[in-house]
Parts: C-alpha cells; sequence; structure tokens
C-alpha cells in the first residue's frame, strides 16, 4: 500500500511534528486544563497555601532578619531588594513542582494521560494543558506573593501591574523545563536530580539574594544564560518602578525561550508512552 | 455500511519484536467481536491500535470506513474504551469521573449531567456518585470504567478484558450489562481470555496466539469444526497413556493429553470410542460431556492457556529433578 507508507512518512517528518506541536495550543488542550481546575477547586486553599509559606519564611527570614546586617543595595533596603526575586522565585517553584511530580503521578501513577488519549484529544495536547497549568499554579502563587509584598509597603511604582505577565512566560518557561524531565525521568526519585541540579543553582544565581555585579564577569555572563535571571530583572525594575527600553530585550529572550523548546516536552512525553 | 473494524495485513512491531504477525479480520456493525487469547498473544496491542493509540507499524486498519493513520480524532469520537488496566481519575468523584470525560467529547454541560445519571442509574452506581473513586469495589469501578466509556454515545465500545480479576458475581453483572447495549445496537470488541465468556457473549470471535489469528468463526462453528459436539475427558496413568492413545488413533480421533487427563474429541460417533474405554481395565474414570470453546483453545494451541507461563513452570520443575 504505498499511499499509506508515505502518508505515515509524512507524519513522522520532523517538520510536521513540530508544526503539530505548535498546533496542539488549542481548544482541546484547554480542555485538559479544566480538567485539572476541576481538582484545584477543591483543594484550592491548602494548595495555596502550601505554595506560599516556603517563599513568606524566606522573606521573613532573609528581609527582617539577614537585612539588619546587609547594607543597602542600590540604594533599597535588603529587603526591598529581595521581595520581587521572591516573587519570581515562589511562581518558578510552582510552575517546576507542578509540572515533576504531580504531572508524573498523573502520567505514570494515575494513567490519565492514557485515559485523555483515549478520546478526541491527543497527547500533545494534554501536555499542552499541563503546562498552562502549570502557568497557572506559577502565576497564582507569585500574585499571591505579590499581594503580600505590596501590603508591606514594598511595591513601590504602578508598573508593577505589569509583573502578572511576566509571572506568565515565568510559568511556561518552569513548566517547560519541569515537563522534559518528566518525559525523560525513569522514575519519581530521579526528581530529585532535577531540583538539586537544575532549579536550586537557578534560583541561587539570578539575581534573588545578591546583585550579580559583585560576582565575577564570568559568573554574571553565565546568569544572562538563566531563564529566573531575565525574570527577576523585570520583576524587580517593575517592581520598583525602575523602567527603562532595555527590559524589552529580558522580555524577548523570555519568549524565544519559550518558542524554541516549546516542541521538546511533547516529544519526549510522546516517546515515552507510545511505543 | 462499512465495516466496524477492517484489518489487512496489519502488523505491529515493539523495537523489531513483532507482537501483531499481518492479521486480517473484519467486525461487522452491531455484533460482539470477540478477541482471544493467552497472555502475550497481542490483544491489547491490536485494540491499542484500533483506538489509535498505537501507531500501525504495517498494513492497513480502518474503522468505521476511516484510516486510523489519517482521521484519528474523527474515529476516537466515535469509540468507547475500556482499557485492560482501570484508569479512571482518582483525584475525582464518580460522577465528575463522568462529566470530567463527557467535557473531551464537547458534550455540553446539561447533556453530560443528564448522560451521568441514566449511566449511574443502569451500572447501579446512583448511590455512589458523591464518593471518591478510591472507596469503590473493584466491580464498581469496572462498571464505572465502562459507564464512562459510553458517555458520548459511541458507535464501537471497545473492552480490553472487562472482567479480569472479578468475583462470579460481578462478572455476570457485567455480562448482563454487555447484553443489554448489544440489543441496543452497540458493536462490541472484546478481548478476553476467559473462554466462557467468549461462548457467552460474541457472535464471532478470533483466537490469537503469539500475535497470529489461529481460528475464526462464530463459537458453535468454532467448535463443531474444531472439535464436535462432544468431548470425553479420562483420567490415565501416564504409564499406561501410549497404549491408550495407540488404540484411539486407530479410531481415528484426535486426542490431546493436559496432565494426567486425555481429551478425546469424537469425531461423529461417540458409541465406538465409548464401548473401547468402557472395557478399557487401564482407565481410572472418564466422562462424556458437550465441547467447549475450551477445547477448541486447548487443541489449536496444544496447551492450556497462560501457555507461556506455564513452559517457564514446567522448565523450573525440570531443573528441580
Ligand atoms: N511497550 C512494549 N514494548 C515492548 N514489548 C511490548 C510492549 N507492550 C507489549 N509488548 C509485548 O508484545 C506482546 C503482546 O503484548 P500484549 O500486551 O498486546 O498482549 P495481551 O494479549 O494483551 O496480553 P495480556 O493477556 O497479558 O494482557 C507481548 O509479548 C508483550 O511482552
Ligand atoms: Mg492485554
Amino acid at each position: 500500500m504505498p499511499m499509506l507508507k508515505s502518508l505515515q512518512a509524512e507524519n513522522t517528518r520532523p517538520s510536521n511534528k513540530i508544526i503539530t506541536s505548535y498546533k496542539s495550543v488549542n481548544r482541546w488542550a484547554i480542555k485538559v486544563f479544566s480538567r485539572n481546575l476541576v481538582v484545584f477547586k477543591k483543594n484550592w486553599a491548602t494548595t495555596i497555601l502550601f505554595n506560599i509559606v516556603e517563599p513568606l519564611l524566606y522573606l521573613a527570614a532573609l528581609g527582617a532578619g539577614l537585612g539588619i546586617i546587609v547594607a543597602d543595595i542600590e540604594g533599597m533596603s535588603y529587603i526591598q531588594f529581595i521581595a520581587p526575586g521572591i516573587v519570581a522565585m515562589s511562581a518558578m517553584w510552582s510552575a517546576a513542582a507542578e509540572c515533576s511530580y504531580d504531572s508524573f503521578v498523573r502520567m505514570h501513577f494515575q494513567k490519565i494521560y492514557h485515559a485523555i488519549v483515549a478520546t478526541p484529544v491527543s497527547l500533545e495536547e494534554v501536555v499542552v494543558g499541563e503546562l498552562l497549568y502549570g502557568t497557572f499554579k506559577s502565576l497564582l502563587s507569585g500574585t499571591v506573593i505579590m499581594a503580600v509584598i505590596a501590603a508591606l509597603g514594598l511595591v513601590l511604582s504602578p508598573w508593577a501591574l505589569l509583573v502578572p505577565i511576566v509571572l506568565i512566560l515565568n510559568g511556561l518557561v518552569f513548566s517547560q523545563i519541569a515537563m522534559i524531565w518528566t518525559g525523560l525521568v525513569p522514575k519519581i526519585d530521579s526528581f530529585a536530580y532535577f531540583f538539586t541540579l537544575v532549579v536550586t543553582p537557578i534560583f541561587l544565581f539570578s539575581g534573588v539574594f545578591f546583585p550579580l555585579d559583585v560576582m565575577p564577569e564570568l559568573v554574571r555572563q553565565l546568569a544572562w544564560l538563566l531563564p529566573l535571571y531575565h525574570v527577576v530583572v523585570l520583576t524587580r525594575s517593575l517592581t520598583i518602578g525602575l523602567v527603562s527600553f532595555e527590559l524589552i530585550y529580558h522580555a524577548l529572550w523570555l519568549v524565544v525561550f519559550i518558542l524554541i523548546i516549546f516542541p521538546f516536552p511533547q516529544a519526549l512525553m510522546r516517546r515515552r508512552l507510545i511505543k | 455500511m462499512p465495516f466496524a473494524v477492517e484489518a489487512q495485513n496489519l502488523k505491529k512491531f515493539y523495537n523489531g519484536f513483532q507482537a501483531v504477525a499481518g492479521v486480517n479480520f473484519r467486525i461487522n456493525r452491531g455484533e460482539c467481536f470477540g478477541i482471544l487469547g493467552p497472555n502475550g498473544a497481542g490483544k491489547t496491542t491490536l485494540v491499542e491500535m484500533i483506538y489509535c493509540f498505537l501507531p500501525v507499524s504495517e498494513g492497513r486498519l480502518t474503522v468505521l470506513g476511516d484510516n486510523v493513520v489519517e482521521e484519528p480524532r474523527s474515529i476516537k469520537k466515535r469509540l468507547g474504551v475500556v482499557p485492560q488496566e482501570n484508569n479512571l481519575d482518582l483525584e475525582l468523584t464518580v460522577r465528575e469521573n463522568l462529566l470530567v470525560y463527557a467535557s473531551y467529547y464537547d458534550i455540553s454541560k446539561p447533556v453530560a449531567r443528564e448522560r451521568a445519571d441514566q449511566l449511574l442509574h443502569f451500572f447501579g452506581l446512583s448511590s455512589k456518585a458523591n464518593q471518591e473513586v478510591d472507596r469503590i469495589s473493584g466491580g464498581m469501578k469496572r462498571r464505572l470504567t465502562i459507564a464512562r466509556g459510553l458517555i458520548h454515545t459511541p458507535e464501537i465500545l471497545i473492552l480490553d478484558e472487562p472482567t479480569t480479576g472479578l468475583d462470579p458475581q460481578s462478572r455476570r453483572m457485567i455480562w448482563e450489562h454487555l447484553r443489554q447495549l448489544k440489543k441496543r445496537g452497540l458493536t462490541l470488541v472484546l478481548t478476553t481470555h476467559y473462554m466462557d465468556e467468549a461462548g457467552q457473549l460474541c457472535d464471532n470471535l478470533i483466537i490469537m496466539n503469539r500475535g497470529e489469528i489461529l481460528e475464526e468463526g462464530s463459537p458453535s462453528d468454532l467448535i463443531r469444526r474444531q472439535v464436535g459436539e462432544k468431548v470425553i475427558e479420562a483420567e490415565v496413568n501416564p504409564s499406561k497413556r501410549e497404549h491408550l492413545l495407540d488404540n484411539l488413533s486407530a479410531l481415528t480421533c484426535e486426542t490431546q493429553v493436559s496432565g494426567d487427563t486425555v481429551y478425546i474429541f469424537i469425531p461423529e460417533d461417540e458409541t465406538a470410542v465409548v464401548d473401547l474405554l468402557k472395557n478399557n481395565r487401564e482407565l481410572d474414570t472418564y466422562r462424556v460431556r458437550p465441547s467447549t470453546l475450551e477445547d477448541v483453545f486447548l487443541k489449536l494451541t496444544g496447551r492450556g492457556l497462560d501457555y507461556a507461563d506455564a513452559e517457564e513452570f514446567a522448565g523450573r520443575e525440570y531443573q528441580a529433578l
């Protein structure tokens, strides 16, 4: 059957796979996102609490505690300096946790992906639905922390209203990175490597806790490769109202990163689940 | 009207390992079609290709006239699936499982609610509607999985081992539901390794082993063709077995040995065989009974079910000696 052969060949050509991947951002993916929202509505209070306790502890211990002995940075008190960084960090953490541990449980133990793929929804769309949910969780925890620091008087400018957009980019980036690991790891314990080797270094060297100017030139250049660095610059600048045209480049960096790695989580998940 | 399912020279390879070896079959609309076979025969692989989960390696597979390679989404809209492993959504209640699943099929909320309630009623789950899925029994989970597969009123329902692991009462309950669904015109595609289940439910079936189809037809056809109306089970001491088998082959009946039991498939007239057995002092006991699909299977595969496992087990015994 030569017709069939050629058709199959076409479907598996790399360029077509990439197009399918972007096309799967559609209403079918939204259905998967909505399924997660149904679960979220049942336990939103504990979910939110769980997501914000840690960042608030950081803010209290480092801002109020360490802040007493640390000199002002770039004319800001230490707590003022780290507060926007902690917004970015907690948003990153939520997305990374959702699309690693939680997605893995849904995929591997509960076989939910398998159940959904038997309906008209495709595996690519399931993955996009999961990424959207990770992004939602990220936006949510970032916004809650943002509200807390606003109440503490640490938000200085109405530009801060643009922070949610930054949080969405941040959520997409880290949902994707986590989902790539979910497509690769053999068992759930393997996520420990992900957090130790990827997430923790990113959050330590992205300028959340100290300005990167104090680091050697090489570290500063490497930091430019870290997505969270750009998120922190954007969040901090918007929060204190130090806005310049340069911020566009940081946002563009994130957008380009999101678009480039977009096909990978789907391709890895397909390789993993469909033999 | 196109066939419900049509497979031509259908093959599936897993990394070079051939799980389905070029099979051909057709499933008519409105029938209950059985796919029988021991563990590892390729039943799940076959149905997963039908419901567009696994890609086809070679050959042609159409469902309701559409090719699975070209139209997976529109095929999946018209199929209901009950997978081998229950994959209910454990984070949702019984009723929510149906409602959320309905949303994947673009069913509006009011319609979904109505259908969910009808299905819960039909499957005797109404009183559990608001329970967490984790809390209900295995039989109920299975029924809920079937209900979920029906939420969008599909034209074909695919069931991969619907009653494996259930107690006899739950199995019978599921059979009764499936019979009623068939009466309403639903096409059923069912895999099983229970011969009684296939005999009870299926209009037509294929028997698979190691990715190949060994036989196909209706249960009664298969029995008539392969083993005749009646079977004699004779208990013989292995040391005296050869002699009996020689005598039987003189009467041109086919036999199959399993443990101490010799199964004798009687061609037309049983009297000659019965006479032989009556006069045979080496025989411990024997009985004549109507043949079943199980006998067909035994004869075709030369062994009982779980044939791969049995082989392994025999190997172990041998080494222990
Ligand atoms: N993902 C896979 N990768 C490699 N081999 C596989 C895979 N899935 C199944 N197989 C092999 O393909 C063959 C057919 O498996 P399949 O699950 O289709 O059998 P089955 O008839 O459904 O068996 P069971 O009654 O145990 O469910 C088996 O030998 C199995 O080991
Ligand atoms: Mg199986």
